[in-house]
């Protein structure tokens, strides 16, 4: 029926440290036709099972911050552990043009690197905002770099880059970019500001959205996105972020 | 021949097709249940509602392979009271749109069903339906009333002292003779059976050596279901006379059509949403449309049944 409902056993192959509080596991295999924003249930038996979104598929990894009872035991995994996935869940990002931009908050980068390896190997330019609490907290940045994508930063106390919101970039992004489309994932209020700046600039945007997983598989409703979300984004009401998303597109024509 | 129709009436309600959306598929919001309907569905079964609000089991809760879903949520709801704000607001949203709300209801506990029942009908669904057989959460509340004839007669009698709305009472695959509780409720006055809820099951990860799901156990839905509901609404269809709400595995309009001529009046849909999304109904509808045409059937009347003579 779904052939992406079931778990299948990885193996951790390599254990990479990002900041203080997060590591990428980067796994012994990839995910037949994972688009880059989709997402997988991870699992531990007898412990629980959360939504990530994939960082890579070559071979799959996730990065993970350790914040909670779940991802500290995904810290504390090794090389040769097991780890069980199911999926590649959702809809993911879809490539519009040729020039793009992509923001990224907190841990919403990790997403965005695998975005960001998929558009410049098809030759397409990428421009990165990346924005954090301060510089121990950024995410990825070299990575982004030796793609060969434009980095901009932002941290709340001017650790690293512009001082303020990861919003703030914007304007300098679009100047040096001229991008067709842009792509966001991070906390909501990020994302409700990056869609109102996209829909005056008149670009469409693509947003990654978090939910409660439970089925993961559109069936038990627990994910839906609050309706005045939707209202606001110029999304159909009854989102769901494991079957309509994570990845929503917000055309700039329908944005209320 | 002209185009089949798919209208149908059900204990006085018109629907424009028999899919009804089943119990416990996207049945938690107005916004959703909306959704559905606009979709295609023809009538819409709320996620079922207990007396107290329930967090249900953690994950996992849900996989899916080759055969189907097994699921083990727990019976995750908000609790009666709040749940009636939120059925007037669907009751409302879907009475626009001409389909009726099937508002689903279980407990604990005998005594508990008449409360829960008394405190939904307050928004008004147009049937209550009786959930008397989660396989999920036997750990917490023994035995499901389903499992026997005497214990589903009680809850249905109690549910009937407490509400005038039309009552369906939802069985249970795994009985030895399903026939007879099917009577036993009809007897206690069963406006309508649904049939079958998921069958007990489980599957186990090799490489983990464990359950898959938390719960251990789950209930086992989609296409791997669909004989065992085929037999089920065959066998009540037999010995009563009240209308089925015949549900399980179904994925096609052939299956719905199969289901209608095992005696079933209206046709659940639920598991297969994880293929389509909400386009199900569309899809199921624009096929059974076509069988019905290419084997000159005018109308539901001529299938229903069809498979009992």
């Amino acid at each position: 029926m779904n052939p992406v409902g079931l778990f299948s056993a990885f193996r951790v192959q390599q254990k990479r440290t990002e900041n203080a509080y997060t590591c990428s596991l980067v796994l012994n295999d990839s995910l037949p036709d994972a688009l880059p924003g989709q997402f997988v249930m991870a699992w531990l038996p007898g412990i629980d099972e959360r939504p990530f979104s994939l960082s890579d598929n070559d071979p799959v990894r996730i990065t993970v911050a350790d914040v909670g009872s779940f991802s500290h035991a995904l810290n504390q995994l090794q090389p040769g552990d097991y780890l069980w996935l199911r999926g590649p869940l959702g809809r993911g990002f879809i490539s519009r043009g040729r020039s793009h931009l992509l923001l990224g908050g907190g841990y919403g980068a990790a997403p965005l690197s695998f975005l960001a390896k998929s558009l410049c190997a098809q030759g397409n330019q990428v421009g990165v905002c990346l924005g954090a609490r301060s510089r121990a907290d950024l995410l990825l940045v070299e990575e982004f770099s030796s793609l060969g994508c434009q980095v901009w930063l932002a941290t709340e106390d001017g650790s690293a880059g512009k001082q303020g919101l990861l919003t703030a970039l914007l304007p300098e992004a679009q100047n040096a970019l001229k991008p067709e489309t842009v792509y966001a994932c991070g906390p909501i209020g990020m994302l409700t500001t990056m869609a109102a700046w996209a829909r005056t600039a008149g670009l469409p945007a693509q947003l990654s959205f978090e939910g409660v997983m439970r089925c993961g598989v559109g069936l038990c409703g627990s994910c839906e996105l609050p309706e005045t979300t939707c209202q606001q984004l110029g999304l159909a009401p009854g989102f769901l972020v494991c079957h309509d998303g994570p990845v929503g597109e917000i055309s700039p024509n329908h944005f209320s | 021949m002209l185009t089949p129709e798919l209208n149908c009436s059900f204990l006085g309600m018109n629907l424009t097709n028999p899919l009804v959306l089943a119990s416990g598929i996207l049945g938690t919001s107005p916004s959703l249940m909306e959704r559905m309907a606009l979709s295609g569905a023809a009538a819409i079964t709320s996620k079922s509602c207990g007396p107290e609000a329930r967090a249900g089991h953690p994950n996992p809760v849900t996989v899916a392979w080759d055969c189907g879903v097994l699921n083990a949520i727990g019976l995750t709801n908000p609790g009666a009271r709040a749940e009636v704000p939120l059925l007037r607001e669907t009751k409302q949203r879907l009475a626009a749109l001409g389909v009726p709300l099937f508002a689903s209801i279980f407990a604990p506990r005998l005594e508990d069903y008449g409360e829960v029942a008394r405190i939904i009908a307050e928004a008004e669904p147009d049937l209550i339906e009786v959930n008397i057989s989660c396989p999920n959460v036997a750990s917490e509340f023994g035995t499901p009333f389903s499992a026997s004839a005497e214990s589903a007669a009680a809850v249905t009698r109690t549910v009937r002292k407490a509400v005038n709305l039309p009552i369906s009472i939802k069985l249970a695959p795994n009985v030895p003779e399903i026939s007879l509780i099917a009577q036993a409720v009809v007897e206690e006055g069963a406006d309508a059976i649904t049939a079958i809820n998921t069958m007990p099951a489980m599957l186990i990860d090799a490489t983990a050596a464990k359950p898959v799901l938390s719960n251990r156990t789950g209930g086992l839905s989609g296409p791997a279901l669909k004989p065992i509901a085929l037999r089920c609404v065959y066998e009540i269809a037999q010995a009563v006379s009240v209308p089925i709400i015949g549900t399980g595995g179904l994925s096609s309009g052939i299956d719905a059509a199969e289901m209608l001529m095992a005696g079933a009046t209206l046709v659940g849909i639920g598991s297969v949403v994880i293929n389509d999304g909400p386009s199900v109904f569309s899809r199921i509808c624009t096929e059974l449309a076509t069988f019905m045409k290419d084997n000159g059937y005018a109308q539901l009347g001529d299938v229903r049944g069809k498979a009992l003579t």
